[in-house]
């Protein structure tokens, strides 16, 4: 299992050189970059395999045994995550391989998405806060060049934002790491969560509230949310659907990590991050009842999608983690296919605005098919994957006497049905309406087709595959994620397995 | 010694922020700058204290050593930093040649949507020329 943790982070970098060496031939571009991404996916599966029977894997680089030296370390809850995030960015990778443009493999689009897996996977299997640092640096590196691909004038502008936005969080994030290194002389997430329990009660707070902070603008959480919705519809439909899927939840990653292991929570802190839950979710879905574009509806979906995470975790309970968890892996492949589904729509009609396009179900019944189900996912209609997230957050609410909290995102369900009513009623039902003309240089009409390439459908169906094999295959990811819940919970297991006893 | 330079981690990270809360992009970037090098600061503080070597010969064992972790934590945070502030260079001049203007613009499609209805209103009152042409 060593080799294949280590080559989860290195194939996708070497591959990405590769690309860069190749950035003549498209083609081959393509067939590596997905070749690797299927390595990686099966490289995952047989990873959540060995440590659902095993205790976590820990490979010490250079055999360098931790503290000291660098570990990656695979448990239950990062090897779930890496399967879910292989298996989108494979689907999404297949999606940009088929769409119709001329330019698709310019801009080295190809490498730079493969440099966004390897942080991906790096920031899944850091054992040590300064790498847990660097894999999301390497992620988001690539990501301010993917979002401003192409360089289009509202591109540059939204992705100032995101960028500023970005830099700043990892700033706060760096200097979370400096304090905690100051305070325990060690950046080795274990050795650290021994060692803070012996500093000041204020400084250990205080810490944790500013990995909070750093964590939460990455992950969007309010009051932290505003540059997400700015920043993301711009950007080429298949970068926004990675960034939907992947980009907040490894932020979400660091809070459920950093938090669960480091900064144990109670009491006080407890009802403090209920409050965030509560109000990241009421927030963003009145946010993007408000909106009149689908990408846009979407990228405040998130933010509303988000504080569900957080109640789970706010709850704090073995079933409320499992809850965060499940949610978590719900959420990546929902929103990702939601997102490739507006791709879908700009694809046969040119735009994504509610106003501009209607009647798709005629049209193009195949989009509207896929929309339909992962909203109704979104929603949680059983027996979709989003229903039993919800049912066990609401349990765990309910068990816990967390009234106002549960009562608010029962609310925020309904309100999730009413802007996904919105989109299928406006874009999905009524007269079709014409397709966006595209007008060339030489004066010709451009006649956008009426279904969009067959690789593009297939990629979208893939993803909603996966949703529906979290809601089928339930009963089995159910209890792996009790048992992530109970090893995140019980700080000492993850100790003892990076450390040793 | 420790204590001047945790005064200028804080002043570095106060100017820093008051340029972050400009309009001009250049300014922003100064203030990331300005910031990334208090973080940098820090992280040399998180040391211990300044002016020890971080690595002797054999020679000269037993003198008191610096804790060099925190030098290579800032070696990397640097190279980081430096990458991220030729980038945003980068875009600012691309903003800058596409709209002439050194400024933080304003997100339209959020404007539309604060003012609503009134969006109809407010482009009749502007150019009643242009919308006659369009309801046509």
């Amino acid at each position: 299992m060593n080799v294949v943790i280590t080559l989860l982070v290195v194939a996708p970098l070497v591959a990405a050189g590769l690309n860069m060496a190749l950035w003549r031939r498209v083609k081959v571009q393509q067939i590596v970059g997905s070749s690797v991404l299927t390595a990686m996916l099966i490289g995952s599966l047989a990873l959540l395999r060995h440590v659902t029977t095993h205790d976590p894997v820990v490979v010490e680089l250079g055999a360098w045994s931790a503290p000291l030296g660098i570990v990656l370390v695979a448990d239950v809850f990062s090897a779930m995550l890496l399967v879910v995030a292989m298996a989108t960015l494979l689907a999404v990778f297949v999606y940009a391989v088929g769409q119709p443009r001329a330019d698709k493999g310019a801009f080295y689009f190809h490498s730079l998405y493969l440099i966004l897996a390897t942080g991906v996977a790096g920031s899944f299997l850091a054992g040590d806060l300064f790498n847990l640092f660097v894999g999301i640096e390497i992620t988001l590196t690539s990501s301010y060049v993917l979002i401003t691909l192409g360089g289009r004038k509202e591109q540059v502008r939204s992705g100032m934002t995101y960028v500023i936005i970005n830099l700043l969080a990892s700033t706060l994030l760096l200097v979370s790491i400096g304090l905690t290194y100051a305070a325990t002389g060690t950046v080795n997430m274990a050795d650290a969560a021994q060692k803070l329990d012996l500093i000041p009660n204020g400084v250990h707070q205080g810490i944790g509230a500013l990995m909070l902070i750093a964590f939460g603008l990455k992950a969007a959480i309010f009051p932290l949310f505003f540059w997400l919705p700015d920043s993301y519809p711009t950007a080429p439909v298949t970068v926004t659907a990675v960034f939907a899927g992947l980009l907040t939840k490894i932020g979400m990653y660091g809070i459920i990590r950093t938090q669960t292991l480091m900064f144990p929570m109670e009491g006080n802190s407890l009802m403090l991050l209920l409050g965030l839950a509560g109000a990241t979710m009421v927030v963003g879905a009145i946010g993007a009842l408000a909106q009149n574009d689908m990408k846009r509806l979407l990228s405040f979906s998130i933010v509303s999608q988000i504080g569900y995470i957080l109640f789970g975790l706010g709850i704090n309970t073995s079933i409320g983690v499992a809850g965060a968890i499940f949610f978590l892996l719900h959420q990546i492949p929902v929103k990702t296919s939601l997102f490739l589904v507006a791709g879908l729509v700009e694809t046969v009609s040119g735009s994504a605005s509610l106003d501009k396009v209607s009647g798709l179900m005629r049209r193009s019944p195949f989009t509207a098919a896929m929309f339909a189900l992962s909203g109704l996912s979104l929603i949680g209609l059983p027996p979709l994957s989003g229903f039993f997230g919800k049912l066990a957050l609401v349990e765990a609410g309910i068990s816990s006497r967390n009234w106002t909290v549960t009562a608010l995102s029962l609310v925020v369900s309904l309100l999730t049905l009413m802007y996904l009513t919105k989109v299928w009623s406006q874009m999905f039902w009524g007269e079709p309406s014409q397709p966006e003309q595209i007008r060339l240089g030489d004066g010709r009409v451009f006649e956008l087709p009426d279904r969009a390439p067959r690789m593009m459908n297939a990629a979208t169906l893939g993803l909603v595959g996966v949703t529906l094999v979290l809601a089928v295959a339930v009963e089995p990811i159910w209890s792996m994620c009790t048992q992530a819940s109970a090893e995140l919970l019980d700080p000492q297991f993850y100790i003892q397995a990076v450390l040793g006893s | 010694m420790i204590i001047v330079v945790a005064v200028l981690v804080g002043v570095l990270f106060a100017t820093g922020i008051f340029l972050i809360l400009q309009r001009t992009l250049t300014r922003i970037i100064l203030g990331l700058t300005t910031m990334s090098n208090g973080v940098s600061m820090l992280l040399m503080l998180s040391g211990g204290r300044a002016g020890a070597a971080p690595f002797t010969d054999r020679q000269t064992s037993g003198v008191r050593l610096a804790d060099p972790m925190p030098q290579a934590m800032v070696l990397t945070a640097i190279v980081i930093n430096f990458a991220m502030v030729s980038f945003l260079l980068a875009m600012a001049y691309r903003s800058m040649s596409l709209t002439g203007a050194d400024e933080v613009e304003d997100d339209l499609e959020d404007r539309r949507i604060a003012l609503g209805e009134r969006v109809e209103e407010i482009y009749e009152e502007i150019a009643p020329d242009l919308v006659e042409e369009r309801d046509q």
